[in-house]
């Protein structure tokens, strides 16, 4: 259960980039979470929660895009989406593959944040 | 009334500060001619034991040292403490996973120059240590014969995130009915390709080709990554 360190670290980050953009207020964080990550949707969710607290940020808003695990399909020669992280392979010819070009994600996009 | 909130874009990687200790580590690793060799696994399947013949074996012809990453006990040190080679201990306390800053403190004393080979033994865990790059060269991911030939299917994150898996305990494979070609099917299927040794650290059965090939890799990545050594000296 890493994810309340994650939860803190994002936090942190979104207090010092509002701070940067003379804003004090954060109404959400936009963030990107592949799922090859290692970070579970659900316990950031709730850890960020907890993390928010006594924080400027608490009440605020933790918005996840989950992002897809992409491979290179070194056959048909292009990226392409897995059906399953159980099995790297492309879904459209099968070779399997591990060179893997998303899903790895786990950044801060954007922020929502007081004029 | 409050304004409209504003829309920042920030595109900042929450694990930034990791990352970068991590590649300040590899850098550090490559400079000084030693490969960092991480070892995670889930508890109990086989890491120290793994580590400790590794450590004794090298221990006659390289000079090897270890970190060993627990929760609480410095079991695991003492007990690697007996191949002569150096070990430390990290105490993670509640922290389920190392993290590089954890390994750049633990290095603090250590001349890099004098290692040939650095194992980092993580805490024993199949889900956290996935997230975090240690800057180390390679990461083997282990697998015990009792634990069941879907684990990998089970945590692909961490598998796919291994360079090479171990299938450890290979001395009791046949009490455990162990299907082996049902576990190297499953390894490939979440990273296609890699390197599997099947190995028992109580006989020693399977550990020279392990061996082999990590002495391969370091003097491959030495011949890559230090070719002017030779030239210039």
């Amino acid at each position: 259960m890493h994810e309340l360190s994650i939860a803190m670290s994002i936090v942190e980050m979104a207090q010092e980039e509002a701070a940067r953009h003379g804003s004090a207020q954060v109404h959400a964080v936009h963030l990107r979470l592949g799922l090859l990550s290692g970070v579970v949707k659900q316990a950031l969710l709730s850890s960020y929660e907890m993390a928010c607290e006594a924080t400027p940020l608490e009440g605020s808003q933790l918005l996840i895009e989950e992002v897809p695990v992409e491979v290179f399909c070194p056959k048909c020669e292009l990226p392409r989406a897995v059906n399953s992280i159980q099995w790297f392979c492309c879904p459209e010819c099968g070779t399997e593959t591990p060179t893997v070009l998303h899903g790895k994600e786990l950044e801060v996009v954007a922020l929502e944040i007081n004029q | 009334m409050s304004p409209e909130p504003r829309l920042i874009e920030v595109r900042k990687n929450v694990l930034k500060q990791n990352d970068v200790l991590a590649r300040a580590l590899r850098e550090r690793f490559r400079e000084a001619g030693v490969l960092a060799v991480s070892l995670v696994s889930s508890p109990g399947s086989g890491k120290t034991a793994f580590l400790e013949r590794m450590l004794t074996l090298l221990h006659s012809r390289y000079r090897v040292a270890a970190l060993v990453g627990d929760l609480a006990t410095e079991n695991d040190a003492a007990r690697l403490a007996r191949s002569q080679a150096p070990v430390k201990q990290i105490i993670t306390g509640t922290v389920c996973h190392l993290e590089a800053a954890m390994v750049q403190n633990a290095l603090v004393g250590w001349d890099l120059n004098r290692l040939d080979f650095l194992f980092i033994e993580n805490v024993g865990n199949l889900v956290c240590p996935s997230s975090y790059d240690l800057g180390e060269d390679l990461r083997l991911v282990l697998l015990s014969v009792t634990e069941g030939e879907d684990k990998p299917l089970k945590y692909p994150t961490i598998f796919n995130s291994a360079d090479v898996a171990v299938i450890t305990k290979s001395d009791l494979a046949a009490a455990v009915e162990f299907d082996e070609a049902a576990a190297r099917r499953n390894i490939r299927a979440v990273r296609p390709g890699m390197e599997i040794f099947k190995l028992s650290a109580k006989t020693g059965e399977g550990v020279d080709d392990c061996l082999e090939f990590l002495d391969r890799r370091r003097t491959n990545s030495r011949a890559e990554e230090r070719p002017l050594t030779r030239t210039c000296s």
